[in-house]
């Protein structure tokens, strides 16, 4: 872990405008990163999602952002024009979400898509962007990467588009990549590859990763730290590998609900919602 | 027995209406019948379509207290082509009947006309769109070319022929309208139930041991029922524009009954002189048209799943 | 003298066509259940897990081999009788009720389409049975949560008191917490109604959870059957079945770990 810290986020709030009134779906979310593997683990509803895409600029109208501080490398994300924004993201800040079907234009091939991320943010010839794009290809352990780059992305399989959209993303060599349950809609198997491929690539560029996901195990077993988030806000912060002896309730009640293949539970504990966990 | 307790008063109709957990089946689909209107009313356009429509089906219910003394077929030819004044607020036709009156009654007519075809066009088509759909396979593809045979006749054709058959009258324009009307309606009916019967609680209706008519009719086709209203307003603005078309013909309501598209026609001689006897009804059809096209906008955007 | 399995599948294939194009979704699979246990199916995405379960209800037709229940053999359609012998749950909460029934509608017609009497008090115990307030009874499905959505769904397939139940990931759609409680409903209700279960899932914790025996799939063939025990152990026989229980375990860092998990179990350990 470098000591200046990648990713600064102080009293983050967001917060939609509805019929009933204000909407808060982040309150009050404060975490640092470094160049490290952070899991933000919730269930549905908790503000994981909202958090990611409100670091990246992407809470579209009526909703509000605020921030007493949020900084990505010393740079402050509050305030940024789109210009601006289109200059980091892809570039320095970038994400992966859950299906590649929605993130990848349907009507380009593969390659082509690839090509003309790298070449938004580096200056560089067409044929250069197609080596980058075959070398990127390769890292994400395709084996035939001129095949999987003529493409379009509905004959690529669940597995094989994830890792597409990984190569897309991180193709233009950004510090921080967050991933948004990149690995949920895989299968069990096809996972732990993605997740290997993740793991590899973070730890050669020395990227710091955001890892959301409602999965205990992923997080448990694939992340260095761990924020726990409900109804908005951060209700734990932990060591990975601490989860199972975790401190606030509600990460208690998680951990004890949730089936494991190798504990037998006679009967799963039920989450029992204490509203003081909202306050 | 299904009822609960009676409601007490004074809790006002909105909170029973707007009550979380319905205490009874008529209280949960009562209620759930007010947030459509709701999300209906808040689209200004719609709403002016639902008051026009009102407005027509009130002038038809109230037709004698709104004409007052005025007589839709008396005929006063010292009065022929008057402008319209005090005395006749719409002038008076070439036969000296006042059209105020006769634009008053007209609206029986044409909201008659438009409730028969409306009354015969939903079911049948629901009927042979959700068979048609639910079954596939031979089924579908004798249904839908009966459907496809009676598409290929062209409306005012088939009225024309039936008038020569049949003798021209309401019954013989709506009888000749729905026939031509009906396929439409099947078509929507049919793409709706191939979705629907792919859905879980279909198949759940199934395993249940429903036989296949009860499905069609009790599961099926009250999803495709939205539909068919907003076609069915939609196309109102066509049915009407028709029966004046068949009545500008002469083939529609017959004389002295007053009916909007005879009138134009009648007016029709007149029309550089007299321009209200033509223009006067002319312009009731185009608002009760644009009524209905409103209306049925704004019923398919407060149906359209995608916007809740 | 053994009584007659509960359900037995026999040399089952299940082929879809499409135009031109043939997929084969199940290829010669057999197993049998035996009544009062509750048998699992695990296997990943295009395993047929799911397409077997649709054909022992008879919503996919068996392209070969057949199914029996209780010692009879089950043909596609099935007569009303049949159809109060099993029953289902099926994975989306939001696809499985009716959009336009409330609930009380919901649960009032299983009870209509087989001439019970008596509805009130059957749709109020159901409502009861299943741990759902009566202040729901007259909602309609999209006021409900999901975790609700499936406990009407549950209802519903006990309502007319099934000697079989079938379930197709019921609690995949779900959060952890809301899986919990109705994995716990679904125990208690097998406990006091000694059912025959069969539950699909591509969760191999939450199979092991709550089967005796787990079959796993792949690819349309039935790769092997294990006990709970073995499962949870990963002693099995073929290697994709440990591949599959060692991918369960968790991301897997060191490869020498990684190896370890997916070597053969050494010879006498079984």
């Amino acid at each position: 872990m470098s000591a200046a810290p990648l990713l600064q986020v102080e009293g983050l709030e967001v917060s939609y405008p509805s019929r009933g009134g204000l909407v808060r779906a982040v309150r009050d979310v404060g975490f640092a990163l470094g160049r490290e593997r952070l899991g933000i683990v919730g269930e549905s509803g908790s503000g994981k999602s909202t958090t990611a895409r409100a670091i990246l600029g992407l809470i579209p109208a009526p909703g509000m952002v605020k921030a007493r501080k949020l900084a990505f490398d010393g740079r402050d994300l509050t305030g940024l024009g789109e210009r601006e924004w289109r200059a980091l993201r892809g570039r320095r800040l970038s994400m992966v979400t859950q299906d590649p079907k929605y993130s990848l234009n349907p009507v380009q091939r593969i390659g082509t898509q690839i090509m003309q991320t790298y070449r938004l943010h580096h200056r560089s010839s067409r044929r250069e962007a197609e080596q980058r794009t075959l070398e990127m290809l390769e890292r994400v352990r395709i084996r035939d990467p001129e095949m999987v780059s003529s493409l379009y992305p509905h004959q690529l399989s669940g597995g094989m588009g994830q890792r597409a959209m990984i190569a897309m993303m991180l193709i233009a060599d950004p510090d921080l990549l967050i991933a948004d349950e990149p690995t949920s809609a895989l299968d069990v198997t096809v996972q732990n590859q993605v997740l290997r491929i993740l793991d590899d690539l973070v730890a050669e560029r020395g990227m710091g990763l955001i890892f959301i996901t409602h999965n205990l195990t992923i997080v448990s077993s694939f992340c260095d730290r761990v924020l726990v988030m409900y109804g908005g806000r951060i209700v734990e912060e932990c060591a990975a590998r601490d989860l199972h002896d975790a401190r606030h309730p509600y990460t208690r009640a998680l951990v004890a609900a949730a089936p494991e293949l190798e504990r037998p539970k006679a009967e799963l504990s039920v989450v029992a919602r204490d509203s003081a966990w909202m306050s | 027995m299904s009822d609960a307790a009676p409601v007490s008063f004074p809790r006002s109709l909105r909170a029973w209406l707007a009550d979380e957990a319905p205490a009874s089946q008529t209280q949960a689909r009562l209620g759930e019948w007010s947030r459509v209107a709701q999300r209906l009313l808040s689209n200004p356009l719609a709403a002016t379509g639902l008051a026009i429509v009102v407005v027509l089906v009130l002038t038809a219910l109230l037709a004698p207290m709104l004409a007052g003394r005025a007589s839709p077929i008396a005929q006063e030819l010292t009065q022929r082509l008057q402008a319209p004044s005090a005395a006749h607020w719409c002038g008076t036709d070439e036969l000296g009947r006042d059209i105020y009156a006769r634009l008053i009654y007209g609206s029986r007519v044409t909201l008659l006309i438009v409730a028969l075809v409306a009354a015969v066009v939903a079911p049948v088509g629901l009927a042979v769109g959700t068979t048609a759909g639910y079954f596939g396979g031979g089924v579908d593809t004798v249904l839908m070319r009966v459907t496809d045979i009676f598409l290929a006749f062209p409306r005012l054709v088939l009225a024309l022929a039936f008038a020569a058959a049949l003798g021209p009258g309401i019954v013989n324009a709506v009888i000749a309208i729905s026939l031509t009307s009906w396929p439409a309606y099947a078509r929507i009916s049919r793409a709706e139930t191939a979705t629907i019967a792919r859905s879980d609680y279909i198949a759940a209706a199934v395993l249940l041991g429903a036989p296949a008519s009860r499905i069609l009719f009790r599961h099926i086709a009250p999803l495709c029922v939205s539909s068919v209203i907003v076609r069915l307003t939609l196309d109102m603005a066509g049915i009407i524009l028709t029966a004046a078309g068949l009545g500008f013909l002469g083939l529609g309501a017959q004389p002295p009954t007053p009916e909007w598209g005879a009138m134009v026609a009648t007016g029709r001689d007149v029309i550089l002189d007299q321009w209200w006897v033509a223009t006067i009804p002319g312009l009731a059809i185009f608002v009760v048209s644009l009524g209905f096209n409103l209306l049925g906008d704004g019923l398919r955007d407060t149906f359209d799943p995608r916007s809740r | 003298m053994t009584a007659a399995p509960a359900i037995a599948v026999e040399n089952l294939s299940v082929t879809f066509t499409s135009g031109r194009r043939r997929i084969v979704a199940v290829q010669e699979v057999s197993f049998e259940v035996a009544r009062g246990e509750t048998f699992g199916i695990v296997g990943e995405s295009g395993s047929g897990k799911s397409t077997v379960l649709k054909a022992i209800a008879g919503l996919a037709p068996a392209s070969n081999g057949g199914v029996r229940i209780e010692g009879r053999l089950m043909s596609a359609r099935r007569s009303k009788s049949e159809r109060r012998l099993l029953q289902y749950v099926f994975q989306d909460p939001y696809g499985s009720l009716h959009p336009r029934q409330t609930i009380d509608r919901i649960l009032r017609e299983p009870l209509e389409i087989h001439g019970l009497s008596d509805r009130e008090t059957m749709i109020l115990s159901a409502l009861a049975n299943v741990g759902l307030d009566p202040r729901h009874r007259f909602r309609y499905p999209h006021q409900l949560s999901g975790g609700q959505r499936q406990r009407v769904a549950i209802a519903r397939a006990l309502i007319l008191a099934p000697s079989l139940l079938l379930l197709d990931e019921p609690t995949s759609s779900l959060d952890v917490s809301v899986q919990a409680e109705i994995l716990n409903l679904i125990s208690g209700i097998r406990r006091t109604r000694s059912l025959t279960t069969i539950f699909v899932s591509h969760d191999l914790a939450v199979v092991a959870h709550l089967c005796e025996r787990i079959a796993i799939m792949q690819l349309g063939r039935l790769v092997e059957i294990l006990p709970v025990q073995a499962l949870r152990r990963g002693q099995a026989r073929e290697d994709y079945s440990r591949e599959l229980i060692a991918a369960s375990r968790g991301y897997v860092r060191e490869a020498a770990a990684l190896a370890a998990a997916l070597a053969k179990p050494p010879e006498g350990v079984r």
